[in-house]
């Protein structure tokens, strides 16, 4: 009698899609709020979104009970840093932690797809993109998640960066004013939901700037 | 011959003699749970089933448990996990009490503590194989939440569970809104849990409704629903298609 397989997966996938725009000065990170499961719906009003310090956003799609683990994880983490150093975590320092936190589990991995926004130690804005295992880099602007394919495309002809690889290092993030990224964004997640079946129900967008962390909301295709 | 000892101690979970203890599949489970907030709190519906692989074996099994003051589970899935997760919950509201500080555990915190239970399980590949739900209202906040056998959580104004998602949830988010009455709130669960019994295999009609509010959890006694099934697609199912079934 051959070895029983189990007939059951760890993982599942829950959908959704998730995009940071860095700026001079703010940082726009947005979220749809469907979770499914195959071709269910299991809720329309699901935050993917977790403020990890005082200028530090996540966004992540994937696996929701692994991405729970690794906001739970993340923020316990913050907490002692706080007790340790009396300060806030800069945005650079958690995107290095995210990045350990998910290596850690290189083998048997968080199925979690994140962008990490916020502004750095001097105020500008700045966004990280991850894959499951912890590769990340620090960009312009990013989309993760099951409507990133068609997303990316888009950012990038909206938002061309300038390369990485040039000399003398070049500014990723965009000179368009905090008014437009948003406005793209509720564009570019508006065209997401009419072919991405998960992407849709709601969009949630945080701004932080200067002033502090701003949320709004805006309704997508609910089919 | 083994001359050396292993070095794994007897209650370790590697090696090939783990793989019998760890989950594969279910024996004797539960179907559907359907829940959903109104005026005063949580109404959930569940069937009285345990089933055996395709036989009935059990058909007065309570799936919905009270817990604590403020709470109300109730499972699908395998009975005896459920029943162990029972024990954990009732070592919980223990301890909860043993403080004695007028303080108690809320629906939300016992759902937290489920869905950490669930992924902690999954993790260590040997599942809970469960999905739960938990209600509940403390200080007059209402509360219903569910959790999956791999800890997907959630909480919304109407959750279902297994066949549930599938039949229940569209008629929920078409007909539940606000406020509902605790008459209205029942006969959209028995609209359900009526679907269910129609066209879910392992559904059996004997049914207990619970409801949870302020004051406390009430269960009802089991009672059945009413049938019809002298509806012509159920009589001559082909009548529309000949030489179909």
């Amino acid at each position: 009698m051959t070895k029983q397989q189990a007939n059951w997966s760890p993982y599942d996938n829950n959908g959704g899609s998730c995009v940071a725009i860095a700026g001079a000065d703010y940082c726009v990170i947005a979220a749809d709020t469907r979770m499914s499961t195959g071709y269910n719906i299991l809720t329309r009003d699901y935050s993917k979104i977790c403020k990890l310090a005082d200028k530090c956003v996540m966004a992540s799609s994937g696996f929701q009970a692994d991405v729970k683990a690794l906001q739970k994880h993340l923020a316990a983490r913050h907490l002692i840093y706080q007790h340790q150093h009396n300060k806030q975590m800069s945005c650079p320092a958690m995107a290095q932690l995210l990045s350990n936190t998910l290596y850690y589990k290189r083998f048997f991995p968080y199925y979690s797809f994140n962008v990490l926004g916020g502004l750095d130690n001097e105020g500008k804005g700045c966004v990280f993109t991850y894959d499951a295992v912890g590769s990340f880099e620090k960009v312009g602007y990013s989309s993760q998640g099951s409507g990133s394919t068609l997303i990316m495309p888009f950012l990038d002809n909206q938002l061309k960066s300038p390369s990485p690889l040039l000399l003398p290092a070049q500014d990723a993030v965009t000179p368009l004013a905090e008014a437009e990224a948003v406005d793209l964004v509720k564009t570019v997640f508006a065209s997401a939901s009419e072919r991405d079946i998960y992407t849709g129900d709601k969009l949630e967008i945080i701004v932080i700037n200067a002033d502090g962390i701003r949320r709004d909301y805006m309704d997508l295709r609910k089919d | 011959m083994n001359f050396m000892a292993s070095k794994q101690p007897e209650n370790s979970l590697l090696g090939p003699e783990a793989d019998s203890q760890r989950t594969l599949y279910p024996y004797v489970t539960g179907t559907s749970v359907v829940a959903l907030k109104y005026k005063d709190g949580i109404l959930m519906a569940a069937d009285m089933g345990g089933s055996y692989g395709s036989t009935l074996r059990y058909k007065s099994v309570e799936r919905m448990k009270p817990i604590g003051k403020h709470s109300l589970l109730g499972a699908s899935g395998e009975i005896s996990d459920f029943q162990e997760i029972l024990r954990y919950l009732d070592e919980l509201i223990l301890y909860d009490n043993m403080w004695d500080d007028g303080n108690s555990l809320g629906p939300k915190e016992v759902h937290n503590y489920l869905t950490r239970v669930m992924y902690n399980r999954r993790n260590k590949f040997n599942p809970l194989w469960n999905s739960l739900v938990l209600g509940g209202v403390k200080n007059g906040q209402k509360y219903l939440g569910t959790v999956s056998m791999i800890g997907v959580n959630f909480e919304d104004n109407h959750v279902a569970t297994g066949f549930g998602n599938h039949l229940a949830r569209p008629i929920l988010r078409e007909e539940w809104h606000q406020n509902l009455s605790f008459e209205d709130g029942v006969r959209l669960l028995e609209k359900c849990m009526r679907v269910l019994l129609y066209r879910d295999r392992s559904a059996v009609n004997k049914l207990q409704i619970a409801k949870i509010t302020e004051e406390g959890v009430t269960i009802s006694q089991p009672y059945s629903l009413k049938t019809y099934w002298d509806f012509s697609a159920f009589a001559n199912p082909a009548q529309g298609a000949v030489g179909s079934w």
